[in-house]
């Protein structure tokens, strides 16, 4: 399915996504990062640059971490997204709701 | 429209007849059930020579949300209830039927809900919108429970 490693370096959190995040493991994502929101993470970057899909399960537990880091006054980026988890992306309009990008350093510009 | 209808629809003859390659499975109500069905069918697809992208995006996507809803809604997580999958690969297309004990819902109203502008900020909802959105056909009814019928054709 996938698994998830941590980085912590001050306020920023960096998740990497290895394999899917999908119902199976969506609820251990949320809390994996809800924890680390908790404990005073406030700029958070999930990295899929190692990921295969992500269905909905997995989209919607990205939108409820967007919001709780957000009324903790931080921010939420997103980075290393391929073709086909951009096209999901898009089909669903999260596009628009989230930073998308390249590379995790892009991310990290400015961050 | 309303929920689905109370039978399959009379103008497709058994899509398992015949079929090139056919798999099936009747498992529990367990999310940790859909991975290994996912993985096996999309390998399939890779071997029958599927277009990449339908084997890395359209086909997994597609299987996990049919099954998740089947699990966590036709069954509402009752692991005593099953899900039970068929799937075909022949010359033409992918076929798969996830079936589950549930009384089926309103898939148009679940696809109208993209239209909704909270939409967007909701943890749920997008599962329905997805599958039609990567299959090329979506049908779904109720008989012994409630059957989900995605259709992928070679391109």
């Amino acid at each position: 399915m996938g698994t998830f490693t941590i980085e912590r370096d001050g306020d920023l959190l960096t998740v990497v996504v290895d394999g899917q995040l999908v119902v199976g493991n969506r609820a251990e994502f949320k809390q994996l990062v809800f924890d680390e929101i908790e404990a005073g993470a406030r700029r958070v970057l999930i990295d899929f640059s190692n990921t295969g899909y992500i269905d909905s399960s997995g989209l919607g537990a990205l939108v409820s971490l967007g919001k709780r880091v957000r009324e903790q006054g931080g921010a939420l980026r997103l980075a290393g997204l391929n073709d086909d988890l951009r096209t999901l992306f898009e089909l669903t309009r999260l596009d628009t709701l989230f930073q998308l990008h390249g590379s995790r350093a892009d991310a990290l510009a400015g961050f | 429209m309303g929920p689905a209808p109370m039978r399959s629809p009379d103008s497709d003859p058994s899509p398992f007849a015949d079929a090139a390659s056919r798999f099936e499975w009747s498992v529990a109500s367990d999310v940790r059930e859909i991975d290994p069905i996912v993985s096996t069918i999309t390998r399939a697809c890779v071997d029958a020579g599927f277009p990449d992208q339908a084997c890395r995006l359209n086909v997994p996507v597609a299987l996990t949300e049919a099954m998740a809803n089947a699990i966590m809604r036709g069954n509402e997580g009752d692991v005593s209830r099953s899900m039970r999958v068929c799937a075909r690969i022949d010359d033409a297309m992918l076929c798969v039927e996830v079936t589950d004990e549930g009384a089926g819902f309103d898939a148009e109203a679940a696809r109208a809900m993209c239209q909704d502008p909270e939409w967007l900020e909701r943890e749920d909802g997008r599962g329905v919108f997805l599958m039609y959105a990567l299959m090329d056909k979506v049908e779904m009814w109720c008989d012994a429970g409630h059957t989900v019928r995605l259709v992928l054709r070679r391109k």
